[in-house]
């Protein structure tokens, strides 16, 4: 690991201001605020990272969650993983994001990590994480090895031909079927960007992931008023039962009203370079009997436009299964 | 027929061995890691920490970790994990570290009485945190029950996951947990067994639960 100095700083004015001086806030940053740490350490110890600085941000004033005025949850950005998933307001009117939440990694893990970290969250890709490796990702122009080389568990929904690489995030597919707002301040003030237009595709610049700019911070999270009735699932289809990542997952967030389905937000985990909001699922489902026929459709309409490699192929008639069945389940 | 000789200076233990042998050994490696003292206040160890003496590695850190219920004053190189602050600076050795990337949990240790991976958490972070190992656990002569019941029921056979797996079996106590053995499975999954003694594990798991 390379060295770097440490420092605590004592409000999140101070933290953006230090963290302004930095080059990127994109990959290889050389300002890096550590939360849970269960990402960026990992990356540093394998020198994927080497931030020249790390700034301590577990306690800065950014863990409570707390009621909006407008009847929606404001989820503060180091708010622990297992603390968001077990609030019972979460648990009763966001299951979604619950059942994604404790879906994924370990309990120490879950302890451990942080709201804007799982935002943050880095693929899996084996290529990205080996510096012996080419990567495009982590050192652009060098290519990617994935697209002709070992890539079962990478991207078959908005790749290119610089990046294949799967955003790993079960949470971050919760969010994105709930409709959350990622809250930022930053050196120029606060914006509020939807979790849609947060992640990047990877297009000619995979090594930037985000929106963010140096000395962004994530301070917050804000979830809409619950959808009244709505019924909710995440399933999260993975090469063993637990503590995995998905191959494939789906968030459903539904209402059905006299056995038509009466409003729909579907994303998909595991097979896109972000967490994949699924328009063409809505629209497919809006209006028409909930039934199999038309889960079906809907699924299909999702992976219209995937495209397999040489090893994922697979994914995209698992990721159909997955949705269809995920829906079966929310009406059940 | 010859006796096991009395371990001591002149017959020392593996572990006295492997301590000594390892210290002289890895002397530049561990130069980074330097342990000033315990103390047992946490208002005094600030002040003291500031002032530790030592070998002034550049760009140490002092901090006070506060491990077992016990505070200790340390001078640190940024980079050390709580892992191998607990290990090698401390010289707990009974957190083991085996991936050291957050996959295995056999580094599972308690922070404010909930288990996290030592191994992905950089030690300074943790500064005057309450930090539970398995020597905080129990004891040899008085066991924790989950201590206890993992000997009862068999649960290992190399023992090196062990520690990570009581750790982690004694956070599960107090955390939502379904009562049937697939949810404690489930909610011990970030815990690897490479010789597979799961069924022993849950068994022991369940027992304490039912006990307590």
């Amino acid at each position: 690991m390379h060295t770097f100095e440490f420092s605590r700083p004592k409000d999140p004015a101070t933290a953006i201001a230090t963290a302004a001086r930095a080059k990127t806030a994109q990959q290889g940053a050389d300002v890096r605020f550590i939360g849970g740490g269960t990402t960026l350490l990992d990356l540093m110890k394998l020198n994927v990272e080497t931030p020249a600085r790390v700034l301590d941000i577990n306690r800065l004033p950014l863990d409570k969650i707390e009621a909006t005025p407008d009847g929606g949850l404001k989820i503060g950005a180091t708010v622990r993983n297992s603390d968001l998933a077990h609030h019972p307001t979460v648990q009763r009117d966001y299951a979604v994001l619950s059942q994604a939440i404790l879906n994924g990694a370990s309990a120490q893990l879950r302890n451990m990590a942080t709201t804007a970290g799982n935002l943050l969250q880095r693929t899996r890709c084996m290529y990205f994480r080996d510096t012996a490796m080419p990567c495009n990702k982590r050192e652009p122009g060098t290519g990617c090895p994935a697209i002709t080389g070992s890539n079962r568990s990478l991207a078959v929904l908005g790749t290119s031909e610089h990046c294949i690489a799967t955003n790993p995030s079960d949470m971050c597919v919760a969010m994105a079927a709930l409709e959350a707002t990622i809250h930022v301040q930053g050196p120029k003030g606060s914006r509020a960007v939807p979790i849609g237009d947060f992640h990047l595709l990877p297009g000619n610049t995979p090594n930037r992931e985000t929106v963010l700019e140096p000395g962004d911070l994530i301070t917050h999270v804000t979830l809409p008023p619950p959808i009244a009735g709505s019924k909710q699932v995440y399933l999260k289809l993975r090469d063993r039962a637990s503590y995995e990542f998905a191959l494939a997952s789906a968030a459903v967030v539904m209402t059905v009203a006299g056995g038509k389905v009466t409003r729909a937000r579907i994303a998909l985990g595991g097979v896109g370079t972000k967490p994949w909001r699924s328009p063409e699922a809505e629209a497919a489902l809006v209006g028409k009997p909930a039934d199999a026929a038309n889960f079906r459709k809907a699924a299909e309409a999702a992976m219209r436009n995937a495209k397999p490699q040489s090893q994922n192929g697979f994914k995209i008639e698992l990721a159909r299964r997955c949705l269809t069945h995920a829906l079966q389940m929310a009406t059940s | 027929m010859r006796h096991d000789p009395p371990s001591g200076p002149s017959n020392p233990t593996r572990r006295q061995f492997l301590l000594t042998t390892g210290g002289t050994a890895a002397a530049t490696v561990i130069a980074a890691y330097i342990p000033v003292h315990a103390n047992s206040t946490a208002a005094e160890s600030g002040s003291a920490a500031a002032n530790a003496d030592g070998p002034n590695i550049e760009g140490a850190v002092p901090i006070t970790l506060r491990i077992n219920g016990k505070d200790h004053q340390l001078r640190i190189d940024p980079r050390t994990t709580l892992l191998d602050c607990i290990r090698e600076t401390v010289a707990l050795t009974g957190t083991k570290k085996g991936c050291d990337h957050g996959q295995c949990g056999a580094c599972t240790v308690h922070v404010n009485g909930r288990r996290v991976n030592s191994c992905l958490s950089l030690a300074l972070i943790h500064d005057g945190e309450e930090i539970t190992t398995i020597e905080g656990l129990g004891t040899p002569e008085a066991l924790h029950p989950m201590q206890a019941a993992f000997v009862s029921h068999d649960g290992y056979q190399c023992g090196y996951c062990t520690s990570g797996q009581i750790m982690s079996a004694v956070a599960l106590l107090k955390e939502p947990c379904g009562p049937d053995d697939a949810a404690v499975k489930e909610l011990m999954s970030g815990n690897i067994c490479r010789c597979g003694a799961y069924a022993n594990i849950v068994a022991a798991i369940q027992q304490v639960r039912k006990n307590t």
